[in-house]
């Protein structure tokens, strides 16, 4: 059980710099995901907390002690690999005392703590098996019981799920939030999928090119993103963008033109921009809904419906614009392909973000 | 296997490619397996076999009865009788042009006839008193038991050494390491012969000088097996040392415990080639030792050509059971000899 703080922690590899000065600090027992594209540096960052790689400026503090110069091993943590690295030549039992045999611990302690662990992980029978003997699901679960033994103070996983099928991959993911529940451990988890973040986080943190994005909670993140890119990365199908450009502001709200001439009244929480600005408006596919007796706001050419039974999702062109929109219906649509629809949107669920690279929220 | 042997192109005739393939293919068999199968033939001839004219193929050796009456068995020839009649006799003694016979099955009975009027009658016979000699005629225990030492010995440090300097060139990132790498390399393009001189005078200098471990310590590291090891230690992935590490693994203990397991099959490929190297090495024991009873089996079989004499029965037999290891080493796992060939692209 342990806090871990990292503050302006940059790394650079052979004069690159990949990790721009993060500051983050996460508390006692929390589910943090690390969640980016790939490259944007959250395995990178993962390492820096393990000590498998040294910062190149800034601290790490595990517990308020900082960790700079201590070995990955004596840093009490513990991490499960994309790729598991379990030892191939090695039983599961003996993969899993292989770190309790280095520090010298009686070998009747190390056989009921793995017993221990083996029984939470369902691997009692599996316990003689070598890892090419297992499946990938029963490989996941050594890596995570080669973790517990070690009873670290933070337990780190990269993106310990990518080598699953899909199936798998959904009930490890309740195994592992479970697991979270069961041992109130702090764990930092690696993931480039969106759903695995939304799913078992208490905390996402949005990374890109080596910055943090935006921290919070997964609602905190989907309703309030602090930019269009964890706008565009949470939530799916993604979140539709449209090129608006203001018209008017009046105080705290500002009244932007939507592609195909009409105006939308939204509110902005600081500095409305100058009439005539730019603007990129965000609307998620489920915010929007066919136009019924003239309250449309936009126009949807229709190109691709997909029809999954429970509920509809109708992609299409923006009607004066070169943008595309996705819509989200519930149920099934008698809308063909082809055909040019009205938009209307729950305008309390709009964003409004800048035009530029950056695309800060307003 | 019979199916696999007689596979032919054509559908149940022979097509002009089959000839040629099975005639090209008896052509290499012959060439490589005919010496081989002559020395072994021949390492059960004896002595006189050997230096007979014209030569024969199979070991024959002249056919022998016993006679009752005599002590030893006696030499059967191919008798022309004077009154035209051939016949089988054994030889008791011959004295200056004349022999003396008798007919084994009537012992009594002597007939004397002129030694140009009998041939020797021979049949099939395995000289195997050129392998049972050896032993007690010459100093071959201690021969073989050099070979043996000296083999396993080097070996097992080649192994260890070279493991280790292949650990530490694939996983351990330190300036200069390509260099170091790329200088272990280069020394595979001198040849032998010319550090032969300088080798000698450290191995001089070190008092190693008639010693086994003067054959073994030059030979221990080899620019190939640490190539080879290097090779196959790149494709452990880092992230297994990287787990050991967090296991508080020592550096020493992850090499132990973790790359050396691993690396297995790259060092049964380095053991063979270890082993056939050190079998077969002649020319630095050749240099370095030079008492008799330090010889290596290589260096005994050497030392059989005398200067005046040589004893062919006995150097063949003795050619044999040196070449009898390797040929068993190769038999039984040449499986992961071309597994290291085709994986380090090396001989």
């Amino acid at each position: 059980m342990a806090t871990l703080n990292l503050r302006q922690v940059t790394k650079e590899f052979d004069g690159t710099r990949v990790i721009h000065g993060v500051d983050l600090a996460v508390a006692d027992g929390d589910f943090v995901v690390f969640v980016g594209p790939s490259g944007c540096g959250k395995s990178t960052l993962l390492r820096l907390i393990c000590g498998l790689e040294g910062v190149t400026t800034g601290d790490v503090e595990i517990d308020g002690a900082r960790v700079n110069d201590v070995s990955a091993a004596d840093r009490g943590l513990a991490m499960v690999f994309q790729s598991y690295a379990l030892y191939p030549h090695m039983t599961v039992y003996k993969n899993m005392a292989f770190g309790l045999e280095n520090i010298g611990m009686p070998r009747a302690e190390i056989e009921s703590k793995v017993r221990n662990a083996a029984r939470l992980l369902r691997l009692d029978a599996l316990l003689e098996r070598r890892p090419t003997q297992l499946s990938g699901g029963q490989r996941q679960r050594v890596a995570i019981g080669r973790a517990i033994v070690r009873e670290p103070r933070i337990f780190l996983f990269d993106e310990p799920l990518s080598n699953l099928d899909a199936e798998l991959r959904v009930s490890m993911r309740t195994e592992i939030t479970g697991l979270h529940e069961r041992l109130k451990a702090t764990m930092i988890y690696v993931t480039h999928d969106q759903v695995e973040a939304m799913t078992m986080a208490d905390k996402i943190v949005v990374l890109r090119s080596g910055r943090i994005e935006q921290v919070g909670s997964p609602l905190d993140l989907y309703n309030r993103p602090a930019n269009r890119f964890v706008a565009g990365f949470i939530g799916s199908p993604q979140m539709n963008f449209v090129p608006v450009r203001v018209e008017s502001t009046s105080g705290s709200s500002v009244t932007v033109a939507l592609p195909g001439g009409r105006g939308l009244s939204l509110p902005v929480g600081h500095g409305a921009p100058a009439a005539g600005t730019p603007l990129v408006l965000g609307i998620r596919p489920e915010h929007l809904y066919p136009a019924t007796d003239g309250n449309a706001l936009l126009s949807l050419n229709v190109e691709q419906l997909e029809q999954l039974g429970g509920h509809s999702l109708i992609y299409g062109a923006v009607e004066g614009s070169d943008a595309r929109a996705t819509m989200h219906v519930a149920g099934q649509t008698s809308v063909r392909a082809g055909s040019a629809m009205g938009m209307a949107m729950d305008t309390a669920h709009a964003h409004l973000f800048a035009a530029d690279d950056a695309g800060a929220a307003l | 296997m019979t199916a696999f042997l007689t596979r032919t192109r054509g559908r149940g005739r022979l097509d002009w490619t089959d000839w040629f393939t099975y005639l090209y293919l008896a052509l290499g068999l012959f060439l490589m397996f005919g010496p081989v199968a002559w020395l072994v033939l021949s390492s059960f001839k004896t002595e006189s076999a050997i230096a007979e004219f014209p030569p024969r193929l199979l070991p024959m050796g002249q056919k022998q009865v016993v006679v009752p009456g005599e002590d030893k068995p006696k030499p059967v020839f191919r008798v022309k009788l004077p009154d035209g009649s051939v016949k089988e006799l054994a030889e008791l003694r011959r004295i200056g042009l004349t022999s003396t016979m008798v007919d084994p099955a009537k012992p009594d009975d002597l007939v004397r006839v002129p030694i140009d009027a009998r041939t020797p009658v021979r049949e099939f016979k395995l000289a195997t008193e050129n392998y049972t000699d050896l032993a007690a005629k010459f100093d071959f225990g201690q021969y073989l038991w050099n070979s043996v030492f000296i083999t396993i010995v080097a070996t097992i440090i080649t192994l260890l050494f070279n493991s280790m300097a292949a650990f530490a060139l694939s996983k351990y990132r330190f300036g200069g390491r390509k260099v170091v790498f790329l200088l272990i390399l280069s020394t595979l393009m001198v040849p032998p012969t010319i550090v032969l001189v300088p080798n000698f005078l450290v191995v001089s200098e070190l008092g190693l000088l008639n010693s086994l471990w003067g054959v073994i310590w030059p030979a221990v590291a080899t620019p190939t097996g640490v190539f080879l090891l290097r090779q196959y230690m790149l494709t452990l992935p880092d992230e297994l040392l990287e787990a050991a590490r967090l296991d508080h693994a020592s550096e020493w203990r992850i090499y132990w415990r973790i790359v050396l397991p691993l690396t297995a099959p790259a060092l049964a490929v380095l053991a063979i080639f270890s082993v056939m190297w050190r079998w077969n090495d002649f020319l630095w024991p050749l240099v370095v030792l030079t008492k008799s009873e330090k010889f290596t089996l290589q260096l005994a079989l050497n030392a059989f050509q005398g200067d005046l004499v040589t004893q062919w029965n006995y150097l063949l037999a003795m050619t044999v059971i040196t070449l009898l290891p390797v040929t068993v080493v190769f038999a039984f796992l040449q499986k992961f000899i071309t597994q290291g060939i085709a994986s380090a692209g090396v001989k």
